[in-house]
């Protein structure tokens, strides 16, 4: 048994290096940007640069719009699915694979030669980009909110509502989705870090977003882009701890979501 | 005029008739149970008047008025379901508010109407629980209170006890026809379970196949079954072969001896029939003082507390006799040839074909 235990702690720890060594010594360079000391002169460097803030808001203002847009579009459908059309099920579901299969930049040809002339003249629109993320992020859309609906009840809590005289916005909002508060959370940060870091989609459509800023800046600088990746990968774990977080704090009141079986 | 009628109903999924011309008409306080096997169509016929289900034909009213165009929501049907569908994001006084809230019940006696429910199922302990913080038994005795609170004016429990242990469900029983019998609130009752139907039911519908076989009260369907279907399952049925003797005098043989029926039977000299017998309708003889009597060998004896079952086999087959238990009781040795004896009255006789749906029994009452 103790034997078994050391080898898992072996592996573990070969696990630790191989996860942790390239990201420490991304680190330890990007704390080089001074010449012959260690400092966060880089971080500074890329904090100053108005380029960074500026498309950093732009692509967080994306990411609000394609969560709100897909949850939008997909929660109702979803639902509408669970209750009424079953058969449809695996439809969706292979749609909703499409993304993985078709890469970015077929779908962005696709987009601008449809919308680049009349009637649909939408490539200088933001909401043509909003549409590509939400196709972009169908996939994790899709997949919590439907994991959301299976872990409830949906079709008792929803008959019983309309029994006791709700009406279907009163049923959404007052049962279904704060019964899927932690799913939906799911969904909007992975959209949010989908979003955050999409190149192909900004570049062909020529906006100022961060992914394209990330990219820029990796190829003309050293130390600037090694900072902005430690600071993607501490954004993306902190996005992932507030969902841990919120998924815990939550399950209080989520965990007992068809309890009742 | 009934409180609730069903007309005509008929559901059909495709080409199947999950429902079949479903008539009844319930007044205003009873409490009616839907009794039948998994697919016979009592829930269905219950979501259908839920308006969780539209018919495909025939209509449903209350008080005269036709319920089928109307929205679930707007209908003033109460339901409880099997599941109990508490809201989970919700505690069980939040719960019961819900559809108060929805109709507009001013503050206050909204507050007064929780209380009362509450204290109604006796939980103004737990009001401020979860539903996962609480067990299943609590948890179908807020949802009673819930669908209670708003006043329907039908109250719809789909198989509400099923999902629960033995003690609990006996215990809640009592306490669902109590609140019943207290409001006064035409209930209908959808169950499997004959021993809940026969003792919370004014009537009960036994239902097969999407029809009715038989409405009536416990009474009635238990000691006079409109068929063989209805006989076999509703309570423990003894089924035995028989060879009609005399068909004027109801006379059979069974397993080389005779019996009696206490009237004419409706079928031909010499014919197969089946000789039904309830197992409490049988006693152990000692003498001759009975009017039908059947030579076997005790098989087996089965302690089930208050009644103790004797299975007794007599030409092939084995019939069950129950006897009241009692400390002193003297009980033959297994193995031993017995005598039973049943008045001509316990002679239920049907047909050979006995559970197909149309064969009639020709009670011999």
């Amino acid at each position: 048994m103790s034997a078994r235990r050391g080898w898992a702690w072996l592996w573990m720890f070969f696990g630790f290096l191989y996860f942790f060594v390239p990201l420490a010594a991304t680190f330890m360079f990007s704390l080089h940007g001074k010449k012959g000391v260690l400092s966060f002169a880089a971080y500074q460097r890329v904090f100053a640069d108005p380029q960074f803030l500026r498309t950093f808001s732009f692509s967080f203002e994306m990411a609000l719009c394609t969560i709100v847009v897909g949850l939008a579009l997909i929660i109702p459908t979803v639902i509408w699915i669970h209750l009424r059309a079953p058969w449809a099920k695996p439809i969706v579901e292979t749609f909703s694979l499409l993304p993985f299969v078709i890469p970015p930049i077929v779908l962005v040809f696709g987009l601008i030669r449809m919308y680049s002339a009349p009637p649909f003249q939408l490539v200088s629109s933001p909401a043509l980009l909003v549409a590509g993320y939400v196709v972009l992020s169908f996939p994790y859309i899709y997949r919590a909110v439907d994991a959301g609906l299976r872990a409830m009840d949906l079709r008792g809590l929803t008959e019983a509502a309309q029994s006791l005289g709700a009406s279907w916005g009163t049923i959404m909002f007052k049962i279904v989705l704060p019964n899927m508060r932690v799913s939906l959370l799911s969904a909007a940060f992975l959209t949010f870090s989908i979003v955050i870091g999409e190149l192909t989609l900004a570049v062909m459509l020529a906006w100022p977003a961060f992914g394209p800023y990330m990219a820029l800046v990796g190829r003309d600088l050293a130390y600037e882009p090694t900072a902005l990746a430690i600071l993607s990968f501490l954004l993306t774990w902190g996005l992932i701890g507030l969902i841990q977080f919120a998924s815990r704090s939550l399950a209080s009141s989520s965990s007992a979501v068809g309890g009742a079986h | 005029m009934a409180f609730l009628e069903l007309d005509g109903v008929v559901k059909r999924f495709g080409r199947l008739a999950v429902v079949d011309g479903f008539s009844l008409a319930v007044e205003e306080g009873e409490f009616v149970s839907f009794l039948g096997g998994s697919g016979c169509g009592k829930t269905t016929t219950l979501r259908m008047v839920a308006g969780f289900e539209t018919p495909t034909e025939g209509s449903i009213r209350i008080s005269g008025t036709e319920i089928v165009p109307v929205a679930p929501n707007k209908r003033g049907v109460g339901m409880v379901f099997q599941n109990y569908a508490l809201f989970p994001n919700m505690t069980v006084r939040r719960n019961i508010e819900f559809g108060l809230k929805v109709a507009r019940w001013n503050p206050a006696e909204s507050r007064q109407r929780v209380e009362e429910m509450l204290a109604l199922i006796h939980m103004e302990d737990l009001a401020e629980r979860y539903p996962h913080q609480m067990s299943g038994g609590q948890q179908q005795r807020a949802a009673l209170a819930r669908a209670l609170a708003v006043r329907p004016r039908v109250l719809l429990l789909d198989e509400p006890l099923s999902a629960l242990d033995a003690k609990i469900r006996g215990q809640l029983r009592t306490e669902i026809r109590a609140i019943q019998q207290k409001l006064g609130i035409t209930t209908i009752y959808v169950t499997h379970d004959q021993e809940e139907a026969l003792s919370l039911s004014d009537r009960i519908v036994v239902m097969r196949t999407g029809r009715i076989e038989q409405v009536g009260t416990p009474f009635e369907i238990y000691n006079h079954p409109a068929n063989a279907f209805v006989a076999s399952f509703i309570g423990q049925l003894n089924v035995l072969d028989a060879t009609v003797l005399d068909p004027g005098l109801g006379r059979l043989a069974v397993a080389g001896q005779e019996v009696r029926a206490a009237g004419p039977v409706a079928a031909e000299l010499g014919q197969a029939v089946k000789l039904s017998l309830r197992p409490e309708m049988l006693s152990l003889e000692t003498g001759d003082s009975a009017a039908n009597r059947l030579e076997g060998t005790l098989a087996n004896v089965v302690f089930l507390g208050s009644i103790v079952r004797m299975v007794i086999a007599i030409g092939g087959r084995e019939l069950f006799l129950d006897q009241f238990n009692a400390p002193h009781l003297a009980l033959p040795a297994v193995g031993s040839a017995v005598r039973i004896g049943f008045p001509r009255e316990a002679c239920l006789v049907t047909l050979a074909e006995a559970l197909d749906p149309e064969a009639s029994l020709s009670k011999a009452i």
